[in-house]
C-alpha cells in the first residue's frame, strides 16, 4: 500500500515543482501579447505587436545588447580559466591542493552582494571606470567557481588511461589532449559554458553594484519595475527562452539520432 | 599454508597504480596559474579592499562620497547596532526559504534522476526546462510573481472567496510573499546539485532496501536520503547563501516595514546614503557569519568534497 | 645516455620485424613513501613470451609502465634493441600497450581505435592496416561500432589489434584478460599465443594469475617486494623454487623447517620434529645447518599404515584432519605430529579414501623434494597466492 502511494507521490509532486517553477515563465510569455501601452499590469488584449517590433520599447534592446556581449565574452572566459583549473586539480598533485579548492569554494559561499560590494570597493580604491569592462570581470569571476565545478566532475569520471593509451600509441601531449581527452570532456564543456552564460545573462545584483551607467537587460527591467515593464522585456525575456530551449533540446534529439543510427549499425 | 583456501581475482587498483593517476609536473601549475592570478585579483584582493574600506572613516567636513583610510572599528558596532533586525530577519528568511525549496526541489530532482532513469531524451528537456528560466531573467518571473499573487489578481480573489485569506488580507508586500519569491527564484540551485549526485545513485541499492525493509518510505528515509546527503548539502548551501544576501524579491514583493533583508540595506547605503564604510563593514559582517554558520554546518553534516 | 642518443632514439617501430630485445638495467622506482621496483635488472630476448608474475603490489606493474614510458625510473636503464629508451616519453617509444579494461577511445569508432597510432605516426595506409589487422583478431565486420557497444572479449581483441598493428618491438600486455570471466580467459590465452607466434613479437605480460602465466609464458619472472624472486621456464620454476615465496605463490608446497644431520654423498638429510627427510644436493640450496624442506601436495602418497615401506626416511606418520573430494582427485589436510598440517593432491585412481580421523602414512620419492636455505619464512607468498 506504502509503495502504491509512493509511486504515484513522486511524480505527482515533482511534476507540480516544474509547474511551480514554469508558471511565472507561461504569464511572462502570455503578457508578451498583451495590447500594454505603458504599463503591462493587467490584461488589455491580444496583439503581436510587441513581438513584430521586440525594439519598440526604448532601451530595451541596447541592454539586450549589452547582456549578450557580457555574456559571450565573460562565458568564453570563465569556461576557458575554469576548464583549465578543474583539469589541474583532479589530474595534478599540488601541495597547496587544500588552498586551491577553497579559493574556488569561497565565492560561492559568499552573497552576490558581498562580491558585488567587494568588486565595487576595489573599482572605487584604484579609480577604475565602471562600465562594460567590470561587469564582463565581475561576471567572469562568479562563473570561474560554477565552471570548475561542473568540469570537475566530468574529468573525475574520465579515465587517465585513455590519455596513456593514447600516449601510448604515439600521440604527443598536445595530440592526445585534444584528440582524446577534450573531445571527451566536451559534454562537461558545454554544460559548464551554458550554465555561466545563463549566470551571466540572468544576474542582477553583481552587475548593479559594478555596472555604472551601463544598462544590462535585469538592469532594464529592475529599473523600469518601479514606472512600468514595457511588453517587450516580456517579448524578449519570452524568447530568450525559447531560443535556449530549442538550442539545448535540438543538440539532444540529434546526439540521441545519432547513437540510435549508430547503434543499428 | 592455505591449501583449501579459493583463489580470488586480485583486486585491481595496487598501490602503484593509484599513485600514478595524478601525476606532478610543470604542466599542472600552467594550467591553474591563469585562473588562479584572475580569482586572486578579482576575489582575494577585492575582499581585502572591502575589509579595508569597512574601516575607513569620514573626515569632517568632507563632501558626500569622501572617506579617508583609518581603523574605524566603530562603524561596527554602529551598523549592527542598527541592523542586527535585518540581519536576523535575512537568515531567518533564507533558511525557510531553503527548507521549502529542499521540499520542492528534491522531488524535482528524484523524478528527473531516478524515476525517469534511461529515458534520456525525456530526462535532458526536464534538466533543461530547470535552467532556461534563467534566460526570461529572474527579475522578470519575479515581476510576474508580484502580478499573480496581486491584491487584483486571481489567487487573491480565489482565496478570498474561499475564506482562507480575510477580505482585507493580501499576499504581496508581506513576509510570506518574500520567502515564496526566495524559494522559487533559487530552486534550481537547489534542484540540480540533488539531480547530479541522485544521477549516479545506483538503484540496485533502493531494490535492495525495498526488499529488506518492504516500506518505500523507510528505504527511502534509511538508504536513498544518507547516499544523496553529499547533494543536499551542496544543494541547501547554493540556496541559503544567495537567498541570505538577496535584496530583489525583498524590494519587489515585501514591504518598507517588516520585510527588509541585509543585502536591501548594503545597497541603500552604497547607493542612496553613499556610506561606502557602512555598506562595506555590513558586507564584511555578512560574509563572516555565512561563512561561520556554513562551517557549523558542513562539520555537522560533513563531506569533504564540497567542489 | 647522453642527450644525442636520445634524439635519435624516438623512431618507433617499423623496423622491429621480429621484436625486439629489452632490457633493464639496475632500475630502481621510488614513490614518496615506498619503493615500488628495487634495482631490477632483466633481459627479455627479441621474440619470446615473457611474463612478470607477482601479488598485487609487487612492482610489475611499475615496471610494465616504466618499459612503456608512462612512468620514469628514479634510476637506471631501459633499453629496447640495444638504444637506451630512458628519459624519452612513451610517444616516442616502439612499445605498445594492451591496457587493463582496456582503455579504448569511448568516443571513436572500432577502426579508428585501431588506426590511431598509425594515424599519429602518419602512415600513409593507415586505414587499410587497421582493416587488416582487425581482421586478423576476426572482428573486421565490427569496425564501425563504438567500443561502448562491444562485448568484453571483442573490445579485449580490439585493444590487442590495436597495440600489435603498430608492429611495436616491444607489446606489453597489463592483465589483460582479467575482466573476463574464465571460459572467454582460456579461449583468449589460446588465441594470444597464437597471435604472438604469428606476429613475431616480444611480448610481456604483467600477471598476477600463475596459470596464466604457466600457460602462456616462455619464461616467467617471479616478483615479489620491488625484486624478482626467480626466472626461468614454467616447468623450472614449478619443480625446483628457490624461495619460499615462489614454492607458495606458483602453486602450492608444504614447507617444512629443520636440520641438516647427515650428509649422504649425493643427498642431505634434514631432521625436522624427529622425523628423517631427504633432499638431493643438487635440488637443495642449503647443505649444513638449518634448511628448509619443500615438498608439492601432489607429489605426496597417501598411504594405509600397513602398505608403508619399511625405512626411516622420507615417512611421515599423521592423522587425516579434512579431505575435500573434487572428482578428479582428492585434498587432504594431514596432521603430522611435530610438523604441522600438510597438504595432499591424490587422483582419483578408485582407490579407498581416506576419512577424518583415519592413521595415514605420507611418502614420497627423495627426487621430488626441494631444498630451502634456512632462514626461509615458510608461510611466504601463501596469503597473497590466496588473495591472488
Amino acid at each position: 500500500m506504502k509503495t502504491t502511494i509512493g509511486r504515484w507521490l513522486v511524480p505527482v509532486f515533482g511534476g507540480l515543482a516544474f509547474i511551480f517553477l514554469l508558471v511565472p515563465v507561461a504569464y511572462v510569455f502570455a503578457f508578451s501579447f498583451n495590447d500594454a501601452g505603458r504599463t503591462n499590469l493587467s490584461w488589455r488584449g491580444f496583439t503581436l505587436e510587441n513581438w513584430l517590433n521586440p525594439c519598440g520599447a526604448p532601451a530595451v534592446c541596447e541592454a539586450l545588447g549589452n547582456s549578450l556581449q557580457i555574456g559571450a565574452i565573460a562565458t568564453v572566459l570563465a569556461t576557458a580559466l575554469g576548464t583549465a583549473i578543474a583539469i589541474g586539480l583532479v589530474r595534478y598533485r599540488f601541495r597547496l591542493n587544500a588552498t586551491a579548492n577553497m579559493l574556488i569554494f569561497l565565492p560561492l559561499a559568499t552573497p552576490e552582494v558581498v562580491l558585488g560590494a567587494s568588486l565595487l570597493a576595489q573599482f572605487l580604491n584604484i579609480g577604475a571606470e565602471l562600465g562594460l569592462g567590470t561587469i564582463i570581470i565581475a561576471h567572469t569571476m562568479f562563473c570561474i567557481s560554477f565552471v570548475v565545478v561542473t568540469v570537475k566532475a566530468r574529468v573525475a569520471s574520465l579515465d587517465p588511461k585513455l590519455e596513456e593509451a593514447a600516449s601510448d600509441l604515439y600521440a604527443s601531449p598536445l595530440q592526445a589532449f585534444w584528440r582524446v581527452t577534450f573531445p571527451l570532456l566536451l559534454p562537461g564543456i558545454v554544460a559548464a559554458a551554458l550554465l555561466a552564460f545563463a549566470m551571466s545573462f540572468d544576474d542582477f545584483i553583481i552587475t548593479n553594484f559594478n555596472s555604472g551607467n551601463v544598462t544590462t537587460f535585469p538592469k532594464f527591467i529592475y529599473v523600469s519595475a518601479t514606472r512600468g515593464i514595457p511588453a517587450q522585456a516580456n517579448v524578449i525575456g519570452s524568447a530568450m527562452f525559447i531560443i535556449a530551449l530549442a538550442i539545448v533540446i535540438g543538440g539532444q534529439i540529434l546526439s540521441h539520432r545519432r547513437a540510435r543510427t549508430l547503434a543499428a549499425r | 599454508m592455505s591449501l583449501l583456501a579459493a583463489r580470488r581475482p586480485a583486486g585491481t587498483g595496487s598501490v602503484q597504480e593509484r599513485a600514478a593517476d595524478r601525476r606532478r609536473g610543470r604542466t599542472g601549475y600552467w594550467l591553474i596559474l591563469p585562473g588562479f592570478v584572475f580569482m586572486l585579483l578579482f576575489f582575494v584582493l577585492p575582499v581585502f579592499s572591502l575589509l579595508a574600506t569597512s574601516l575607513y572613516t569620514k573626515p569632517p567636513g568632507a563632501d558626500i562620497g569622501q572617506f579617508a583610510p583609518a581603523l574605524e572599528f566603530g562603524n561596527y558596532v554602529v551598523v549592527l547596532q542598527n541592523y542586527w533586525p535585518e540581519l536576523l530577519r535575512s537568515f531567518a528568511f533564507a533558511l525557510v526559504a531553503t527548507a521549502a525549496a529542499l521540499l520542492i526541489g528534491y522531488p524535482m530532482a528524484y523524478l528527473v534522476a531516478v524515476r525517469l532513469r534511461g529515458r534520456k531524451l525525456l530526462q535532458g528537456i526536464l534538466l533543461v526546462l530547470i535552467i532556461a528560466p534563467f534566460f526570461t531573467s529572474f527579475i522578470l518571473r519575479t515581476q510576474a510573481w508580484k502580478q499573480i499573487l496581486a491584491d487584483e489578481g486571481p489567487v487573491v480573489q480565489v482565496l478570498r472567496a474561499l475564506s482562507l485569506l480575510p477580505q482585507d488580507g493580501r499576499l504581496t508586500a508581506t513576509a510570506f510573499a518574500v520567502v515564496c519569491g526566495l524559494t522559487y527564484n533559487f530552486l534550481p540551485f537547489m534542484t540540480l546539485p540533488i539531480y547530479a549526485n541522485l544521477e549516479r545513485l545506483d538503484t540496485r541499492l533502493i531494490e535492495a532496501g525495498s526488499d529488506l525493509y518492504a516500506g518505500g518510505f523507510t528505504t527511502f528515509r534509511t538508504v536513498t536520503l544518507p547516499l544523496s546527503m553529499p547533494g543536499v548539502l551542496a544543494g541547501t548551501l547554493l540556496t541559503f547563501i544567495p537567498a541570505s544576501g538577496d535584496y530583489v524579491n525583498a524590494a519587489l514583493l515585501g514591504n518598507n516595514q517588516d520585510t527588509t533583508m541585509i543585502g536591501q540595506v548594503i545597497d541603500s547605503r552604497f547607493f542612496r546614503v553613499v556610506d561606502y564604510p557602512g555598506a562595506a563593514a555590513l558586507s564584511f559582517i555578512l560574509m563572516l557569519a555565512i561563512l561561520v554558520l556554513v562551517t557549523l554546518y558542513v562539520r555537522r553534516f560533513g563531506t569533504k568534497d564540497l567542489v | 645516455m647522453t642527450q644525442h642518443e636520445l634524439k635519435t632514439a624516438p623512431e618507433p617501430a617499423g623496423a622491429a620485424a621480429g621484436g625486439a630485445d629489452l632490457s633493464l638495467a639496475s632500475v630502481t622506482k621510488r614513490f614518496a613513501d615506498f619503493v615500488a621496483v628495487d634495482n631490477l635488472d632483466l633481459t627479455i630476448p627479441a621474440g619470446s613470451f615473457f611474463a612478470l608474475l607477482g601479488p598485487s603490489g609487487c612492482g610489475k606493474t611499475t615496471t610494465l609502465r616504466m618499459v612503456a614510458g608512462l612512468e620514469q625510473p628514479t634510476s637506471g636503464q631501459i633499453m629496447i634493441g640495444g638504444r637506451d629508451l630512458t628519459g624519452t616519453g612513451a610517444h616516442e617509444r616502439p612499445v605498445n600497450t594492451v591496457f587493463q579494461n582496456y582503455a579504448l577511445f569511448p568516443h571513436m569508432s572500432v577502426l579508428d581505435n585501431v588506426a590511431f597510432g598509425l594515424k599519429r605516426r602518419r602512415v600513409r595506409d593507415a586505414q587499410a592496416q587497421a582493416k587488416a589487422a582487425l581482421e586478423l583478431v576476426e572482428l573486421g565486420h565490427l569496425g564501425a561500432r563504438r567500443p561502448g557497444q562491444l562485448s568484453g572479449g571483442q573490445q579485449q581483441r580490439v585493444a590487442l589489434a590495436r597495440a600489435v598493428v603498430n608492429r611495436p618491438a616491444v607489446l606489453l600486455l597489463d592483465e589483460p584478460l582479467g575482466a573476463l570471466d574464465l571460459k572467454l580467459r582460456r579461449q583468449m590465452q589460446v588465441e594470444l599465443k597464437k597471435i604472438q607466434t604469428e606476429v613475431g613479437l616480444t611480448f610481456v605480460h604483467v600477471t598476477h594469475d600463475q596459470d596464466e602465466a604457466m600457460t602462456m609464458a616462455d619464461t616467467v619472472a617471479v616478483m615479489n617486494g620491488g625484486r624478482v624472486e626467480q626466472l626461468g621456464a614454467p616447468r623450472d620454476l614449478y619443480e625446483l623454487p628457490r624461495t619460499a615465496f615462489v614454492a607458495n605463490f606458483l602453486g602450492k608446497s608444504n614447507l617444512i623447517a629443520g636440520d641438516v644431520v647427515e650428509d649422504r654423498g649425493d643427498a642431505v638429510v634434514v631432521a625436522a620434529g624427529g622425523h628423517r627427510l631427504a633432499v638431493r644436493k643438487d635440488r637443495a640450496a642449503a647443505h649444513h645447518g638449518r634448511a628448509v624442506v619443500g615438498i608439492r601436495p601432489e607429489k605426496l602418497k597417501i598411504l594405509w599404515p600397513v602398505d608403508a615401506p619399511g625405512t626411516d626416511t622420507n615417512l611421515l606418520r599423521g592423522r587425516v584432519l579434512d579431505t575435500s573430494f573434487t572428482g578428479v582427485s582428492t585434498e587432504y589436510l594431514v596432521a603430522v605430529p611435530g610438523i604441522g598440517t600438510l597438504g595432499v593432491f591424490s587422483q582419483n585412481h578408485g582407490q579407498q579414501l581416506a576419512r577424518p580421523g583415519d592413521e595415514v602414512v605420507l611418502a614420497w620419492d627423495t627426487g621430488h623434494a626441494f631444498g630451502l636455505r634456512g632462514d626461509e619464512d615458510t608461510s611466504a607468498g601463501a596469503a597473497e597466492a590466496a588473495d591472488g
